[in-house]
């Protein structure tokens, strides 16, 4: 009988872009056991809640993430809002949903690049980062931001997107889908690809329900999990279905991404063909006095923003469960009985956010 | 804007693990877990979801009660658990998998129960 030994892996992996740390206990090639270390780059980000007032704080929540960073904003604009009753106007809720919609097209294609790199294919990495690239101009031109966008703010938002910007904009997305209908077709079908994913990492249905997992680590196991369909911002006047797939494995997690792209271009032309006119923000008045758990949906999963107020200026907590967290016991499971070689492509997989978990 | 109603339910710490047994009996997912630091007392909340109903438990104990784990029951628990007593030195017992204070290898000693800000005084552990 071969003994086991332990081999660490991370907190600096070249397949990780952020640290994270795994001891993985392997008996020859194959991993009998997974145990993660994390805090590497912990910010304390949710103990500032006592430096910063609550408007000011949706800074600090988007810059949790430097990838979703808008969905963070929005999803504790929302919490707070709901304790203050705050009636957000409706533009300013479709305005979310499109800009909602490019974070995750803009961290898809961010995901499928590197997950293309780590296979080794790296022109299928620069074509998904060029076309990243689009996205990230039409976030720079609606908001003035890249990758930290500040345009959501408690009561709204603070820019608009006029007319003809739309227009342009939804013109603009049937080039960037034929575009990408090219990459989506290689990840779908390459052979190098599915050999490198199928039957890899494979996550069942029962375990990922139990086990807390979200977004596609979810729904790459059948799990129809999408907070979008509890029609907070505008999602409740879009007709969607989320992307479901039922193979468990790496390639079924790549598929929900690729065809979340397309999801996500549909969701854009819908919002904008019925986004209404008029005002973009209302004045909160007062403070936040409550608790509220606020949930979206990110490019990686369910987000949750709980904030609790006492009636002053700075809130008495908040606190963020983001989606990479509550994948890590999920990702333990797959990676128990997997080979050491598919473990890169197993981690990546869950599309971990190490920034966003660490906060 | 259309969002689910929060439900949360304040019960006793001995009661725990029977109401999260109930949750899992009928079916419903862990969202999450976290603490709170409310004057000298920890509120630990305990969140699932079912179909989009969201429902949270939530216990309030000292910085020195022992809480039973629910990782026995939701076999994910552990991160929260491991984190809450990391982070907030909540002493949680009988967890499936158990970093004993390690899951946060910050350069820092943690927990952070009493953080101070940078420009105020030495951080915890200098």
């Amino acid at each position: 009988m071969s003994r086991r030994i332990i081999v660490p892996f991370g907190p600096q992996h070249p397949v990780l872009p952020e640290p994270i740390h795994l001891d993985l206990v392997l008996q020859d090639e194959r991993v009998v056991e997974a145990i993660p270390s994390i805090g590497y780059i912990h910010r304390g980000l949710e103990t500032l809640v006592a430096k910063r007032e609550y408007p000011e704080y949706v800074y600090i929540a988007e810059r949790t993430c430097g990838i979703c960073s808008f969905i963070h904003g929005m999803t504790y604009c929302q919490g707070v809002e709901q304790v203050m009753n705050l009636e957000v106007p409706e533009r300013a809720l479709f305005l979310r949903t499109i800009w909602s919609e490019y974070s995750r097209m803009h961290s898809h294609l961010l995901w499928l690049g590197l997950f293309a790199d780590a296979i080794g294919f790296e022109n299928l990495f620069m074509a998904s980062w060029r076309l990243r690239e689009s996205v990230l101009d039409v976030l720079e031109e609606t908001t003035g931001g890249r990758v930290i966008q500040g345009s959501c703010k408690v009561g709204g938002v603070r820019r608009d997107i006029p007319g003809e910007t739309l227009e342009c904009m939804v013109r603009d997305l049937e080039g960037f889908e034929r575009d990408f209908k090219e990459i989506a077709n290689v990840f779908l079908r390459d052979e190098s690809i599915i050999a490198r994913t199928r039957g890899v990492g494979v996550l069942s249905h029962g375990d990922a329900y139990h086990l807390g997992a979200v977004g596609p680590t979810a729904r790459g196991s059948g799990v129809a999990i999408d907070l979008r369909k509890t029609g907070y911002a505008a999602y409740g006047k879009i007709h969607f279905k989320p992307v479901v797939e039922t193979d468990g494995d790496c390639y079924a997690r790549c598929a929900v991404r690729v065809k979340e792209v397309f999801s996500s271009i549909d969701i854009v032309r819908q919002a904008a063909a019925k986004i209404p006119e008029g005002e973009i923000e209302v004045k909160p008045k007062g403070n936040p006095n409550g608790e509220c758990f606020s949930r979206a949906e990110q490019p990686r999963g369910e987000l949750v923003h709980y904030v609790k107020g006492d009636g002053s200026r700075h809130l008495v907590r908040s606190r963020i469960r983001t989606p990479t967290l509550t994948n890590v016991p999920p990702l333990v499971k797959m990676l128990a009985g997997c080979e050491l070689a598919d473990v890169p492509v197993i981690v990546l997989s869950i599309d971990p956010c190490i920034g966003c978990m660490e906060r | 804007m259309i969002m689910d109603a929060d439900e949360t339910t304040v019960i006793e710490r001995d009661h725990l693990i029977g109401r999260v047994e109930e949750f899992k009996k009928q079916g419903y997912r862990l969202v999450q877990l976290h603490c709170t630091k409310v004057g000298d007392t920890y509120e630990i909340n305990y969140s699932f979801d079912l179909d989009y109903q969201f429902r949270n438990l939530k216990i309030v104990v000292d910085g020195q009660t022992e809480v039973p784990s629910i990782s026995g029951i939701y076999w994910g628990a552990f991160i929260y658990e491991n984190e809450m007593h990391d982070l907030f030195g909540i002493r949680v017992v009988g967890m499936n998998v158990d970093f004993g204070g390690n899951l946060f290898r910050t350069a820092k000693k943690n927990p952070f129960a009493n953080p101070t800000f940078r420009g105020e005084g030495p951080c915890p552990g200098e």
